[in-house]
């Protein structure tokens, strides 16, 4: 038996297979998917299903689907959707209370969610994932909701082979080489005579569901042109972040007119914030029945952005757009490291892209260290 | 029992101040004292003394029509009484009342602003004590302006 | 995580818009808490507020919080009557610095109601009086009607081994006591900064320059703890309403050494 570790090539019919024994594991299989003139993810079940022969053109704000010239089933960058939709969904039933005269029980909603197998995580999409994992499971309280999905789904990744117009993954050190956190990892190796999948399993698992798929030892020559993927991917990224000590260039600068001007561009909509993978802001509602005797509460997707985010005392501490876009900039690139390890940011591009007026994070950070670079040199 | 001099120069607001200047300024000064409720000077009266408090409680108020006074500031063992002697027109803008038995030094103001006037050394001496003072208070107002124990404003 | 049905035992008005609830959880066992933790209330329909525990932690059988009706939910609160059942979830967060404090001398500035967040810390420090060296409590508020828990701050003044300073914004003639703000009772104390704790609670404001009064007088930024307050949600670190900076105030606080807050405690809208 080969050993599946080294890498193997499968077809564009292995591929199909891959989504058959999925399903047939009971996985809810979820991949990229265009509607809406737009790449997204969604259920699906077939190869036809993915975006052949369609690329991506990204810059701020800005988002266009163009043909290919070729069959590329991967050959475009990151869309709107993140894996958090699922992971992370955008709203959760959390419990019931019930009222019986002076009696309040208290229920925790049922919580059943799909077993999900993703197809096609990039590099920056794992490490959103990892960097999810830590903030909602990595302290005292684990969030049982995002355990319950993370803990059961299937990461199929994916070696891009186009970087956007908006990524700068290779300056967060997050990518584009898929490094580990998959049960199986692709690269499309597509050229004028074959259209082909190097695959390699990255768990117990992925290996099992390997070893079931048609497939053939992967050469040398598959080896090197996987790695050309990567390395002409590394060599296209549309924006890259400045390498310096962030943490502490922002933080030193809070009062920086920067913030000003940004703030003149942004419209508080929150768009970067429901796109961007890491970004874990929820509130809670409450409801009850016209009766009164039935309450419920509910978490949803929130963003700092809102004007009543920071409510306290009859104001919001943060009521200004620029408070608000500091918060959001300093939280995501530096006291993220503080409270949980890494930079908040991944470098998948989708704020740059997704932002109305296309605030880019890298220039605004770049126009800051510019101008402190500058001070500090007179 | 203790000379006018060393009570002077032992209360904190001459404190240090420099042995010569002591007796300078100790000729213009005298030991008070109040009985609670007496009044150690009226709103918009001429300010001719100030007064270092040594033993007591002194309240600072403020007239108001129709109502009784507002207390807005007490002062104790080791405080000063009296900025307005400071600075023309020297009118007191509040009226300071002794609630408990208060005894104080009573400083002549122009006895003081005479002596600072002919040594300016002595002078920048008394700014910079004064200064502080000023400052504190300034910044205690701000703070009971901004009435930070109010409630807030009930949302919607 | 979900609450638990509790029942109000007791309801005893304070000030004109502040009541002393005293809960009492079903179910057998007391529910241990430290000084400075809260609770987080539910009112059926209206939603959840944090609310401090304000009693004794070494009485755990029931559980006291002081409230003042601001908003909806507080509202509802504060019009509870015994008998009443709410949702309590908690307790949560970082409290005073007990431990900490041990051998040191207390100075403990309490504003308006954040003398309620602060009495369980005195309770400690009263039931354990041997392990604290001096212990100075500061108490400021709006005017004599506003002064809170007024009987209990008269027992403890009377007490040898506490000493209690109490002043008002303003007040009118039948005020006996001090007038001013409680940042400037600290420059008339006479204490040694190096060796003492100090735990400051009330408004920010108030916190804000209590702190500057403090550190004028020397005491060191690590021995000043405060107890922050942001709009809070889920208490559990996860739905990012309470963040102040890099901290999370519902578990990285409410209380917080300043030594974490020094640069931001002053910045406008951060």
């Amino acid at each position: 038996m080969d050993n599946v570790d080294d890498g193997s090539v499968i077809t564009r019919q292995g591929l199909q297979c891959l989504l058959d024994a999925l399903a047939q594991r009971g996985y809810t299989v979820v991949g990229p998917t265009v509607r809406d003139q737009a790449i997204v993810y969604e259920e699906l079940a077939r190869t036809e299903e993915l975006p052949a022969g369609w690329t991506d053109e990204q810059d701020g704000g800005h988002y266009r689907l163009k043909r290919r010239s070729d069959e590329a089933l991967f050959g475009y960058a990151v869309g709107p959707h993140s894996w958090k939709r699922f992971l992370h969904p955008p709203k959760v039933s959390l419990w019931q209370a019930t009222r019986h005269g002076d009696e309040l029980r208290f229920v925790p909603a049922r919580d059943e969610p799909p077993r999900y197998a993703f197809i096609g995580v990039r590099a920056c999409e794992l490490a959103a994932i990892g960097i999810q994992d830590r903030v909602l499971m990595g302290d005292e309280y684990a969030d049982p909701h995002y355990r319950s999905r993370r803990e059961q789904a299937f990461l199929v990744a994916l070696n891009c082979s186009e970087a956007g117009g908006t990524c700068f993954c290779d300056s967060m050190n997050t990518g584009p080489d898929v490094k580990q956190g998959y049960d199986l990892v692709l690269t499309e190796l597509l050229d004028d005579n074959n259209h082909l999948f190097l695959i390699r399993s990255g768990s117990e698992e992925g290996a099992e569901v390997l070893a079931e798929l048609p497939r053939k030892p992967a050469t040398e020559a598959h080896q090197a042109a996987a790695t050309a993927v990567v390395e002409k991917t590394r060599s296209q990224m549309g924006r890259s972040m400045p390498q310096t000590a962030i943490p502490a260039l922002l933080m030193d600068n809070l009062e920086h007119p920067r913030w000003d001007e940004v703030a003149d561009r942004c419209l508080s909509c929150s768009n970067c914030t429901m796109v961007c993978p890491t970004c874990f802001c929820t509130t809670v509602e409450d409801t009850s029945d016209l009766e009164g005797v039935t309450a419920e509460r509910s978490r949803r997707w929130d963003s700092c952005f809102t004007s009543d985010f920071s409510y306290i005392h009859g104001g919001s501490v943060r009521s200004s757009t620029r408070s608000r876009y500091r918060q959001w900039m300093t939280h995501k690139l530096a006291t993220w490291v503080d409270q949980f390890g890494t930079s908040g940011c991944v470098g998948c591009g989708r704020c740059i892209t997704w932002c109305p007026v296309g605030i880019d994070i890298t220039e605004e950070v770049r126009a800051i260290h510019d101008d402190v670079s500058s001070r500090d040199k007179e | 029992m203790k000379n006018i001099a060393q009570i002077v120069c032992e209360h904190p607001f001459f404190h240090g101040l420099d042995g010569e200047f002591c007796d300078l300024v100790c000729g213009c000064a005298r030991n008070v004292r109040f009985n609670p409720g007496e009044y150690l000077f009226h709103e918009g009266g001429d300010a001719d003394y100030l007064y270092l408090v040594r033993y007591g409680q002194v309240a600072l108020e403020i007239a108001v029509p129709g109502k009784p006074s507002v207390r807005f500031q007490t002062l104790h063992d080791g405080d000063l009484v009296g900025v307005s002697w400071i600075l023309p027109p020297y009118h007191w803008a509040y009226d300071a009342r002794a609630i408990t038995l208060t005894r104080a030094i009573a400083m002549d103001a122009h006895c003081l602003r005479k002596k600072c006037d002919d040594d300016p050394v002595l002078g920048y001496d008394v700014m910079k004590r004064l200064l502080p003072i000023l400052t504190s208070r300034l910044h205690a107002t701000q703070m009971q302006i901004l009435d930070v124990y109010g409630t807030p404003e009930q949302p919607e | 995580m979900v609450p638990e049905p509790v029942r109000v035992l007791r309801k005893q008005q304070e000030l004109e818009t502040t009541w002393t609830l005293e809960l009492e959880p079903g179910g057998a066992g007391g529910r241990p808490f430290l000084p400075g933790q809260f609770n987080m209330l539910y009112i059926f329909g209206v939603g959840e507020v944090p609310i401090s525990l304000s009693g004794d932690a070494g009485l755990t059988e029931t559980l006291i919080h002081t409230v003042r009706a601001v908003g909806p939910v507080s509202n509802k609160l504060a019009a509870l009557k015994p008998m009443d059942t709410v949702g309590l979830r908690g307790p949560f967060g970082i409290g005073w610095p007990m431990t900490a404090g041990e051998g040191a001398d207390l100075l403990i500035v309490a504003g308006g109601l954040g003398l309620a967040p602060l009495r369980p810390a005195i309770y400690h420090v009263l039931r354990h009086r041997e392990r604290y060296g001096r212990v100075i409590l500061l108490y400021g508020t709006r005017s004599p009607d506003d002064i809170l828990y007024a009987g209990q701050l008269e027992e403890w003044s009377k007490r040898p081994d506490v000493e209690v300073h109490i002043t008002v914004d303003h007040a009118g003639g039948d005020w006996p006591g001090k007038i001013g703000v409680v940042p400037s009772l600290v420059p008339a104390l006479d204490f040694d900064p190096e060796d003492t704790v100090a735990m400051v609670c009330g408004p920010e404001i108030m916190m804000r320059f209590t702190v500057n009064a403090l550190r004028d007088a020397g005491v060191e930024d690590e021995s000043i703890y405060l107890s922050m307050e942001r709009n809070m949600k889920c208490a559990l670190g996860h739905c990012g309403h309470c963040q102040f900076g890099s901290t999370f105030v519902c578990k990285d606080g409410p209380v917080l050494s300043f030594n974490r807050l020094r640069g931001l405690l002053s910045l406008k809208e951060f």
